[in-house]
């Protein structure tokens, strides 16, 4: 149920995020979902990729510094009230969300939530109870990219 | 500029007397006097005396001051190693004084005083304000930091030595202090000269005129600037700006100061024996030829210091001075042969930087120590390059690295300090390693 979730570290300044962009356009890696926070100096990049363990090594021997995390990504449907409805079955559970982000299912009628859990089993567990859909790596990018060239960025 | 002042006054202060001894009288004075603090050192000090004995020496060697050659250099990390009364020659019950400053790995350098260093410390500065044509009647604000730093507390007892009046305003707080520059007619201001141009620009966009104000002299030490700021303060003001040398382990300020010709700074020779060193070599160098300033004190009491390597870079300026002073003149001192900074006053060493972080994750990530000036007050910024090791998804796991990284290196330096984190292989490197320090701050 767990999904790898790449981060990369870089300046807030102008042009700092456009070199590892290039780098992974160069090799043909599609970003299937991307989250940029930010503070005043810095900012941190996160991704989903499709094949998380080569691109990693492919940022690092560029010289990026990043990390590779656990995340959950949780389908909902795509109305009024999706969100509110998984974050209804976490409350009172005492499960920190680290933080969260969300992209619209592009041809569908569901919308993915990307979560970082402090504890992800105690998450899984709980949101497995309350009867909400969570993404298999796999069931995601196929869902999400099926235009796309998995075999190719997978291999 | 304040061609009103009348320099006989400032010339008749009796503490000043021992600025004209005839050379040869005083050289006698220097010697009698290095016999009777080796004496003492040998006496008292321990690690003075074996340091002498590993050596073959006797204080019965030194029978001239160019024997002074024969003996072995004190550097700063013998303070370090004697932390913390290691070096005293006198009972505590002796000791009236103490202060301190920041040393190479966080633990501060201590030096002590007893109440006749404490008398000879006043009249070095006494002499210092004397040669400045200050004077009692005039209003010294003194804006040096009170507290363990000796410049405070030195310039302060100087002052009243001399007859003067004192503020005793320490640093800080801008406005209050052209406030009362402005409402108690201050004639002289002692502090850093990046304090006095900080204070020249506040009262600019304060509206208030220096120029209208009665202030006339300024007394500024305690870090390396140049003739640039000296014009700089001398055009936005009518003061006449002096720079006092000096250092804790020798005594704090009042070491040296110049007179008013402006052309070197006379040291106090009948306290303090200057020596210019090849510091590679260890080498006496002849007046005239630069190289590292090393000072006995002649007359120090609670902890003497012998041949104390200073890693100030100067030279002994060959010929007597226009003022008629016997005293030789040191060269301003605007470089030193070590790594240490000095950034508002206090002494930093990119090792202590190092050692902060090295508290972190182990390994040494690449910095750099970025140095510059804002309002006039010296800023620091450590930039780090993030490792994979220091990286983290969260930014509050990020935001607490930097913050705890800010805390450490201002528990080490004593000092307050801005990191910047920023990306891997991004700082300036020569030979592969980062340039460690890029300093901004001489205009």
């Amino acid at each position: 149920m767990k999904i790898q979730q790449l981060s990369l570290f870089a300046e807030n300044k102008p042009g700092h995020i456009a070199a590892p962009m290039r780098l992974l356009a160069q090799e043909g890696v599609n970003i299937r979902a991307l989250y940029l926070a930010d503070t005043q100096q810095y900012g941190i990049l996160r991704m989903i990729v499709a094949d998380c363990g080569a691109v990693t090594r492919l940022l690092e021997a560029h010289g990026f510094v990043v990390k590779v995390s656990e995340v959950l990504a949780v389908e909902v449907a795509d109305r009024p009230g999706g969100l509110a409805h998984v974050l209804g079955a976490l409350e009172g559970s005492g499960i920190n969300i680290e933080y969260m982000y969300a992209f619209p299912y592009v041809r569908g009628d569901k919308a993915i939530l990307i979560f970082r859990f402090g504890d992800p089993d105690a998450a899984i567990a709980c949101l497995q109870t309350a009867g909400i859909n969570l993404l298999a790596s796999r069931e995601l990018l196929e869902k999400y990219g099926s235009t796309q060239d998995d075999g190719e960025s997978a291999a | 500029m304040s061609s009103a002042l009348a320099t006989s006054a400032a010339d008749s202060h009796p503490a000043s007397a021992p600025d004209y001894l005839p050379v040869p009288q005083l050289r006698e004075l220097q010697l009698q006097r290095l016999r009777g603090v080796i004496g003492r050192a040998w006496q008292q000090v321990k690690f003075f005396r074996s340091r002498l004995e590993q050596r073959g020496l006797a204080p019965q060697d030194i029978r001239s001051l160019a024997d002074i050659a024969k003996l072995p250099f004190t550097v700063k990390s013998d303070l370090r190693d004697t932390y913390p009364f290691g070096l005293f020659a006198s009972p505590m019950k002796d000791i009236v004084r103490l202060h301190a400053s920041s040393g190479t790995t966080g633990k501060p350098i201590v030096v002590a005083y007893t109440q006749e260093d404490v008398n000879t410390w006043t009249s070095v500065i006494v002499r210092c304000f004397a040669g400045c044509g200050l004077h009692r009647g005039d209003i010294i604000q003194n804006a040096y930091g009170y507290g363990l730093f000796t410049g405070g507390l030195g310039v302060h007892y100087g002052a009243e030595g001399l007859g003067a009046t004192v503020i005793p305003m320490s640093g800080g707080n801008a406005h209050r202090q052209i406030m009362l520059m402005k409402d108690f007619g201050t004639t002289v201001l002692c502090c850093t000269p990046s304090y006095c141009l900080h204070l020249l620009e506040c009262a600019g966009e304060l509206g208030v005129d220096m120029k209208q104000l009665p202030l006339r002299a300024g007394v500024f030490g305690a870090e390396p600037w140049t003739e640039a700021m000296r014009r700089r303060i001398e055009s936005l003001s009518n003061i006449e700006a002096f720079d006092i040398y000096g250092l804790s382990e020798i005594i704090g300020p009042g070491v040296g100061c110049e007179c008013r010709r402006h052309q070197g700074l006379h040291i106090f020779e009948d306290h303090f024996y200057p020596e210019i060193i090849d510091p590679a070599t260890g080498e006496v160098q002849p007046d005239g030829i630069e190289g590292e300033l090393v000072l006995t004190t002649l007359t120090k009491q609670a902890m003497p210091m012998i041949r104390y390597r200073t890693r100030d870079i100067a030279m002994l300026l060959p010929g007597r001075c226009e003022c008629g002073r016997t005293l030789r003149r040191i060269s301003r001192v605007g470089r030193r042969s070590d790594d240490m900074l000095i950034v508002r006053g206090v002494n930093v060493f990119p090792s202590q930087v190092e050692s902060a972080l090295l508290q972190f994750e182990g390994t040494l990530p690449q910095y750099q120590i970025l140095l510059g000036r804002e309002h006039g007050l010296d800023q620091m910024v450590v930039q780090v390059e993030v490792t994979p090791q220091m990286f983290n998804d969260k930014i509050g796991a990020l935001q607490a690295l930097h913050d705890q990284l800010e805390a450490t290196l201002d528990r080490v330096l004593g000092l307050r300090v801005q990191v910047a984190l920023v990306e891997a292989r991004s700082l300036q490197r020569s030979e592969g390693k980062a340039r460690r320090v890029i300093d901004r701050r001489i205009t």
